[in-house]
C-alpha cells in the first residue's frame, strides 16, 4: 500500500501548474461578450506583422492591442466604436474590411469594370467574327454561282478538242 | 484597316508596358511602412511622468516648440544604431524629444547615460498607452511636431544622416520657419 502511496504521490508531483499561464486569458461576463472580441481580434489586422490579424499574432503591438480591444468592451463600447477608434490611431491598415472612400473605389469597382469591359469586348468581338463571317458566305455564295454557272455553261456547250 | 490591326497587336505590348512600368515603380515601396492616420492631427493628449522623475508631463506642457518625438526603447536594437545619429542632430541644435516606450527607467537611465543623452524631454510610457494612441506600431519612430502640436510626419525605423537630409529636415525647417514667421507677426 505505502509503494501504491508513493507512486500516487510522484503522479500528483507530475501535474504541470504554470502551463496555462503564458497564454492570454481573458475573462468576459458575458458569452456575447466573448464572441464579439474573438470576431474583432479576428477582423482586426495586427499593424506590425503585416499578414496576421490580432488573433493570430504574437506581436508585442498585436498584444497590446488586445488588451485594449477587451479593455473597450468592457467599457461597453459598440463593435464599430472599437473599430473606429483603432482606425483613428492606425489608420484603415488595422480593418481587413476596406473602407469606402475615393481612394478606395477602384477596389470596391474595379472588379466589376473589368467585368464589365471584358464583356463589352467579348460582344464586340463575336460581332465583329459573325460579321465577316457573313461576309464570307456571301463571297462564297457568289464563287459559287459562278463555278456553277461556268460549270453548267460547260455542260451546255461541249468543248471539242 | 491595316493600322487598326497593328493597334490591336501592339496592345498586348502596350498593356505589358504598363503593368512592368507599374510594377517597376513601386519596387523599392516598403510594404511594412504605414502611413501614419495621425498626420495634420494634434498630439493626442498623456498625462505621463518624466523618465527623470522629477516632473509629470502632458501634451500641453511640451507644446510650443518644432520638435522631433523619437520613439525609443533599450529593447530596440535598432534603437542603438541611430542613436549616434540623434547625439549628433541634437549637438547641431535639433529639438529632440523622446518617448521612452515600454521600457523599464532604470535600464533607460544607465543607456542614455552609457551612449549620451540627444533628448530635451524624455517622456516614460511604460504601459505604451500613449504609444497607443499616436499609432506607434514599433520602435524606433520619429514624429516631426510642430509649435501647436500637430504631427506633421512620421518616420518609421533607422534615423539616418541620409533621410534626415532628404525628407526630415526640410520639414522640420519648414516647421520652424513656419514658427518663426508667426512670431515676428506678432
Amino acid at each position: 500500500m505505502n509503494t501504491a502511496r508513493k507512486y500516487l504521490f510522484f503522479l500528483f508531483c507530475m501535474v504541470a501548474v504554470n502551463a496555462p499561464a503564458s497564454i492570454e486569458v481573458y475573462e468576459f461576463e458575458t458569452k456575447e461578450e466573448e464572441q464579439r472580441f474573438q470576431l474583432l481580434i479576428a477582423e482586426l489586422r495586427c499593424p506590425k506583422c503585416q499578414n496576421q490579424n490580432l488573433a493570430d499574432s504574437n506581436a508585442e503591438i498585436a498584444k497590446d492591442l488586445k488588451a485594449r480591444v477587451y479593455k473597450l468592451i468592457n467599457q461597453g463600447k459598440s463593435d464599430t466604436e472599437i473599430v473606429d477608434y483603432l482606425i483613428e490611431r492606425y489608420g484603415d491598415f488595422v480593418s481587413y474590411r476596406p473602407p469606402f472612400k475615393p481612394s478606395t473605389w477602384l477596389l470596391w469597382f474595379g472588379p466589376f469594370a473589368l467585368f464589365f469591359l471584358v464583356g463589352i469586348f467579348l460582344l464586340w468581338r463575336t460581332k465583329r467574327v459573325e460579321k465577316s463571317a457573313g461576309n464570307l458566305a456571301d463571297l462564297d455564295r457568289k464563287k459559287l454561282q459562278q463555278v456553277l454557272s461556268r460549270y453548267s455553261n460547260e455542260k451546255n456547250t461541249p468543248q471539242d478538242k | 484597316m491595316a493600322e487598326k490591326k497593328t493597334l490591336i497587336y501592339l496592345l498586348p505590348l502596350l498593356v505589358f508596358f504598363a503593368l512592368a512600368g507599374l510594377l517597376f515603380s513601386s519596387l523599392g515601396n516598403d510594404p511594412r511602412l504605414l502611413p501614419s492616420a495621425k498626420i495634420g492631427k494634434t498630439l493626442p493628449d498623456f498625462t505621463l511622468p518624466s523618465l527623470y522623475g522629477d516632473e509629470t508631463l502632458t501634451a500641453e506642457s511640451i507644446s510650443g516648440e518644432v520638435f522631433l518625438l523619437n520613439i525609443w526603447a533599450t529593447w530596440c536594437p535598432s534603437c542603438r544604431v541611430e542613436h549616434p545619429v540623434l547625439n549628433e542632430l541634437a549637438q547641431e541644435g535639433v529639438n529632440i524629444y523622446g518617448l521612452n516606450y515600454k521600457d523599464d527607467a532604470k535600464g533607460a537611465l544607465s543607456y542614455l547615460n552609457q551612449l549620451g543623452n540627444p533628448y530635451k524631454i524624455v517622456i516614460r510610457d511604460d504601459s505604451g498607452d500613449f504609444g497607443l494612441d499616436l499609432g506607434v506600431y514599433g520602435a524606433p519612430e520619429t514624429y516631426i511636431v510642430d509649435a501647436n502640436n500637430r504631427i506633421v510626419y512620421r518616420h518609421v525605423g533607422v534615423v539616418t544622416k541620409e533621410n534626415w537630409v532628404s525628407t526630415l529636415q526640410p520639414l522640420y525647417e519648414a516647421a520652424r520657419e513656419e514658427l518663426s514667421v508667426k512670431q515676428v507677426g506678432q
